[in-house]
């Protein structure tokens, strides 16, 4: 079974996959814990645009992809907090808009098509070296940014209107999250591309909420189960000759749904004191 | 602008003309209050008539479309640390992975300070203020876990946590059992002899009756009653106001003879 480990694109595939999962885990607790998953979502297929616009233009798609998600990640940051009421139809045009002129642009690119399917779906196995310094440098800054701002994040997420009366710098926290999903999504794309990244952003997260008790242990917790995802839809794909993104959220679904049968720390909690 | 030096040393609470609309519907419009330091005061009005928009804007987490407003001599927001907050109770955080004990301790952000961690004497500090609620044996456990009172008493023992100067309560003990609310309203007391200045949004006037000094009424505009001792007058200057009344308590016929 280890003899897989000699080829260089399956030693990147799950360097990657782990290196995506620090990130999925960390702000993937802070998106569901703060009901951001419509944003992730919207983000992530919005970045398909800057794709488009980097073929086009003729610069990497990993750069476009990169500012296209960090665009809009802060438009619609500006819109949930201005337009709060009608905030999620905003985010869902951004999200079609930013897909639909990808697609466009990639059509008026003259010449060879390149294979689009792999940002869709991820192309994990084509990972190079170069990339995963990259995802490396983006795990460890959110890493270090949410260490540093743990507090204010913790109470940001629990109690935003506690946190902004205690003085906590709540709108830019906010902007901050918003611009670790885009970083985040744009590392996960790699992995399993941009419609999937929503999975690896909330079942791993869902799935340590349950059995944590702080903030700190879930994003720990979400850490640990996304890596145990990608590493065993990696192998899992090589052995059954499947695309490798898609077999990781099923392994994630297949998760999510034995946790579901399964009674997490809460109920317990409830069970041992009756009051 | 204004010359209002001593005012600014007495007054915990300045507001001047302030308007308030979740546009285009007014909630607060031309509102004008002082609130002397260590006043203990009663804010009462029927639901929607601006009671807990008037203290989101002295906690600036919302902003007034006109007029302004002074806590502390400062405007909203600039003194964190000298504030406490007991929020409405709210079912939202239902399921946040967070214990009792560090629900307690992020009250201590507004004394912390931006770049510094919570330190021992947070914790013993937290440690107090649960015991102050009777909430210590539950330190260790999850927030989700618990009833909707012992909840709001672990929002209660947040806010007592900052050592506030000032401290705003929006209907503190809605969901808490009789035993501690007596007990409760005892401690605000215990407080506000100390010197703490106390805003109570409440609808509960019979505990309210012995306790506060004074009382506010909101309904779009501001009626303020200032009295230095509790009185059958200013019991009846509070049923003018379209007050909703729910009496429980010992003294319930007293409070509904007037109704």
């Amino acid at each position: 079974m280890l003899e897989i480990l000699q080829y260089d694109f399956m030693r990147n595939a799950l360097a990657a996959g782990f290196l995506g999962s620090i990130a999925c885990g960390i702000i993937g607790a802070m998106v569901v814990v703060n009901r951001l998953v419509f944003i992730s979502g919207g983000i992530a297929h919005a970045s398909y645009g800057g794709i488009g616009l980097a073929f086009f233009a003729g610069f990497p798609p990993s750069l476009g992809a990169g500012l296209a998600a960090l665009v809009s990640a802060l438009t619609m940051g500006l819109v949930s907090h201005s337009r709060k009421h009608r905030a999620d139809t905003f985010i869902g045009v951004i999200w079609a808009v930013g897909m639909s002129m990808g697609i466009i642009l990639l059509d008026l690119t003259p010449g060879y098509r390149v294979d689009l399917m792999s940002y869709l779906f991820g192309s994990i196995l084509m990972v190079p070296a170069s990339a995963l310094w990259t995802m490396a440098g983006l795990s460890l800054a959110i890493t270090i940014l949410v260490l540093v701002f743990y507090k204010d994040f913790l109470a940001m997420s629990h109690d935003e209107e506690f946190a902004r009366a205690m003085g906590g710098p709540v709108t830019a926290l906010y902007f901050l999250l918003l611009v670790m999903v885009a970083m985040t999504v744009v590392m996960t794309i790699q992995v399993v591309g941009l419609i999937l990244v929503i999975a690896l952003l909330t079942i791993p997260s869902y799935i340590a909420e349950k059995y944590s008790g702080s903030l700190k242990q879930m994003m720990l917790l979400a850490v640990i189960i996304s890596t145990v995802f990608t590493q065993t839809g990696i192998w899992l794909a090589y052995y059954l000759d499947l695309t490798t993104g898609a077999t990781i959220v099923l392994v994630a679904a297949a998760a999510f749904i034995i946790s579901g049968l399964l009674p997490g720390r809460s109920i317990k909690g409830k069970a041992k004191h009756k009051s | 602008m204004r010359p209002r030096y001593i005012q600014m040393n007495e007054n915990a609470i300045e507001i001047q003309n302030l308007s308030f609309a979740y546009n285009p519907h007014p909630v607060l419009e031309e509102v004008s209050m002082q609130v002397k330091k260590g006043e203990f005061l009663a804010v009462l009005g029927p639901n929607g008539g601006g009671k807990t928009t008037l203290m989101r804007i002295l906690l600036s987490i919302l902003k007034p479309s006109r007029g302004q407003a002074r806590v502390l001599g400062s405007p909203p927001g600039t003194l964190p640390h000298l504030v406490g907050y007991v929020p409405q109770s709210q079912s939202k955080a239902d399921k946040f992975p967070i214990t009792v004990r560090d629900t307690v301790l992020l009250g201590r952000l507004g004394p912390l300070g931006r770049w510094r961690h919570f330190t021992d004497r947070d914790s013993e500090l937290a440690r107090q203020a649960l015991e102050q609620v009777g909430m210590q044996d539950c330190a260790g456990r999850n927030i989700g876990s618990l009833s909707g009172g012992q909840r709001q008493r672990v929002l209660i023992a947040r806010a007592l946590v900052a050592q506030p100067q000032i401290l705003f309560l929006d209907e503190p003990t809605a969901a808490v059992d009789q035993a501690f609310h007596t007990r409760f309203y005892d401690l605000l007391k215990g407080l506000n002899d100390r010197g703490t200045t106390i805003l109570v949004i409440s609808h509960d006037l019979s505990v309210l009756s012995s306790h506060v000094k004074a009382v506010a009424c909101v309904n779009r505009s501001l009626y303020y009653h200032d009295s230095a001792e509790i009185s059958q007058e200013m019991l009846e200057k509070v049923y003018h106001c379209p007050v909703e009344l729910i009496a429980h308590g010992d003294v319930p016929h007293r409070v509904l003879r007037h109704h």
